[in-house]
């Protein structure tokens, strides 16, 4: 009982008969405030399988009165077909994913474990370009895709993704390594490996937490992106699930259609609510490891 | 022991031992990564500068017009009401956010059981993407089909539909709550991170002391949070100034272009009208106006604190 005491101790000095109230509103007060982030989640998620009348239904209704699935069917005849654009940002997000930890890994390991001249400068301005908005150099870029012939393709998109990835990989995948002990690497240098043996053996295997941080800020960020992919991509084979939904909304194919609206909303969230509560532990690592190091 | 030293370092320099050739091989490791930020990073940034000087439409030649973009700048009655409103925007959605994630990390800062639920559930709308949001919350504020207005009839707090984001002040209102709803997790982590690097033992001493609540407060948190805060608003200063994807799909900078915020703007220059010469120079500007105010921020909060 006395530990109960303790641990409310922030709430200033308790007398212990408060103790059970004090503790059933705090679980009252964090409940209110949970279901107000959830809410908004839920409600668009049961729009979605709402029958399409009742989606439009205005005023609006709570509950479905059965459940229907044809908001999804109905989002698959907008443009090329809803299966097109979720296509199209899987290819962008894998691409982003896999180049972001191939090259954050690279790099983390060659300024954790070498020391070769220029490799602070070089450091700082990896870690720089997070002070760089990407919507100030959007015009260049933009120039710079065409002149390579990389403009409207899903691979230019995914090249600058990967770029807007790798001051944040860089930083964790060094630290990452830094964690590592050296006396692991020098055995099996003196073993007679190659310093990318190396990094393929012994890194790697140990610095699994860093790539999977690195994977899940990668895929977030390249599955949810919106305004680079409307600049970059110009025709309609090409775009991302947002840009699809935009269009949606803008009323591009005709009428708002709000319960297909809502039902490509729920299939852009998905995967995201999914990879987090699978991975909350690396994301929020990622997260608090930065902000301790800054 | 200075002659040792020189005389070994000479032999270093001079020598190239399979070690320091090994050192060297860091260079290629890093050099990807390196290619990357050159290419689409920093020769992009130096592009922009260049571009900002001259002429450029998209088809066609570009003229060098030197410093005639920024001139018309000063006369370009949008330019400066999007800088005014982002600015209004920024000053009204910072408070909230870190009002609001403050009180969260307190509340999923105590040891209680389920505390890891709730911080899951708040920080929920942090992964969902600012599209998605936007999209989900046009849904929600719809004055014929959203579920804002059902519900605020049925508590019978309105009378009537509103069409929350038809009216400048309704909007700004109805997003910065969407806005808030969506980040407000994220800057909660932020700062508990900063609130679990403090010690136990500093509020016991206190509570020993007979400090209560609010003494605790700001004895004791808030000046030992001072670095976490300074680093968490000046994030969520430079994101708020970047804001585009909740104005451009919720109310297509509307009413009457009200709602353009700065990006907004170069997007509409650099990508409507193709005047991308322009655009640069709006984005040179933006990124002035950035680096100013992070280092304000970060000049105001400067300082260990004295504990």
């Amino acid at each position: 009982m006395n530990t109960t005491v303790d641990s409310v101790q922030h709430f200033g000095k308790i007398r212990h008969r408060h103790a059970g109230t004090r503790k059933a509103s705090y679980y009252i007060i964090c409940s209110i405030l949970a279901a107000m982030f959830i809410f908004p989640i839920f409600w668009s998620a049961l729009t979605s399988i709402k029958p399409p009348l009742e989606a439009s239904a205005s005023p609006s209704t709570y509950f479905p009165t059965h459940l229907d699935w044809s908001n999804f069917k109905k989002l698959d005849e907008y443009g090329m077909g809803l299966w097109r654009y979720v296509f199209n940002s899987t290819i962008v997000a894998l691409l982003t994913v896999f180049g972001s930890i191939l090259l954050s890994t690279l790099a983390g390991y060659g300024f954790s474990r070498f020391n070769f001249p220029g490799k602070t400068f070089l450091f700082i301005t990896i870690l720089a370009a997070l002070m760089i908005p990407f919507q100030s150099i959007l015009t260049p870029l933009f120039i710079i895709l065409g002149k390579l012939k990389l403009q409207n393709t899903l691979l230019g998109l995914s090249l600058v993704y990967i770029t807007f990835q790798l001051p944040f990989g860089v930083f964790v995948m060094r630290n990452t390594f830094e964690t590592i002990p050296r006396e692991l690497e020098e055995a099996a240098l003196l073993d007679g490996c190659s310093s990318f043996s190396v990094l393929h053996r012994v890194m790697l295997r140990l610095g699994i937490p860093g790539i999977v941080t690195v994977a899940i800020y990668a895929f977030l960020n390249s599955w949810n992106e919106f305004l680079a992919a409307l600049i970059f991509m110009s025709s309609e084979k090409n775009f991302t699930l947002p840009i699809l939904l935009v269009n949606v909304r803008n009323a591009l194919y005709g009428q708002v259609d709000w319960g297909a609206l809502q039902a490509g909303v729920t299939v852009t969230i998905i995967p995201c609510i999914i990879i987090f509560l699978l991975l909350q532990r690396y994301y929020l690592q990622g997260l608090m490891g930065g902000a301790v190091k800054g | 022991m200075g002659n040792v030293g020189t005389a070994l370092t000479n032999l270093k320099t001079n020598f190239k031992s399979p070690s320091q050739r090994r050192q060297r091989l860091g260079l290629f490791f890093v050099l990807p990564a390196v290619i990357f930020t050159l290419v689409f990073f920093i020769i992009p940034l130096l592009i922009t500068a260049w571009m900002s000087l001259f002429n450029w439409p998209l088809l066609g030649k570009h003229t060098f017009i030197g410093i005639e973009n920024y001139v018309n700048m000063f006369s370009d009655k949008q330019f400066w009401s999007s800088l005014w409103f982002t600015t209004k925007y920024t000053i009204i959605v910072t408070p909230c956010i870190f009002i609001l994630a403050f009180i969260l990390a307190m509340l999923v800062n105590l040891p209680m059981r389920g505390v890891s639920l709730f911080r899951t559930a708040y920080f929920l709308p942090v992964v969902i993407g600012l599209g998605a949001s936007s999209l989900l919350w046009v849904w929600l504020l719809n004055d014929r089909v959203g579920i804002f207005n059902r519900m605020l009839m049925d508590l019978q707090l309105i009378k009537q539909p509103v069409v929350w984001l038809g009216d400048i002040n309704l909007a700004m209102i109805t997003i910065v709550i969407s806005i808030v709803w969506k980040t407000a997790g994220f800057a909660m982590i932020l700062l508990l991170t900063g609130m679990q690097a403090i010690p136990e033992s500093l509020y016991q001493a206190a509570m020993v002391d007979g400090a209560g609540f609010w003494a605790q407060l700001r004895f004791i948190t808030l000046p030992l949070l001072r670095r976490t805060f300074a680093l968490t608003l000046v994030i969520s200063v430079i994101g708020s100034y970047l804001a585009f994807d909740q104005f451009y799909i919720m109310t297509r900078g509307g009413p009457f272009n009200q709602t353009i915020t700065v990006v907004y703007w170069i997007y509409n220059n650099s990508f409507a009208y193709f005047k991308m010469g322009y655009g640069s120079a709006l984005s040179i500007m933006l990124l002035v106006v950035l680096v100013l105010l992070s280092g304000l921020q970060l000049y105001l909060l400067r300082g260990e604190p004295d504990i």
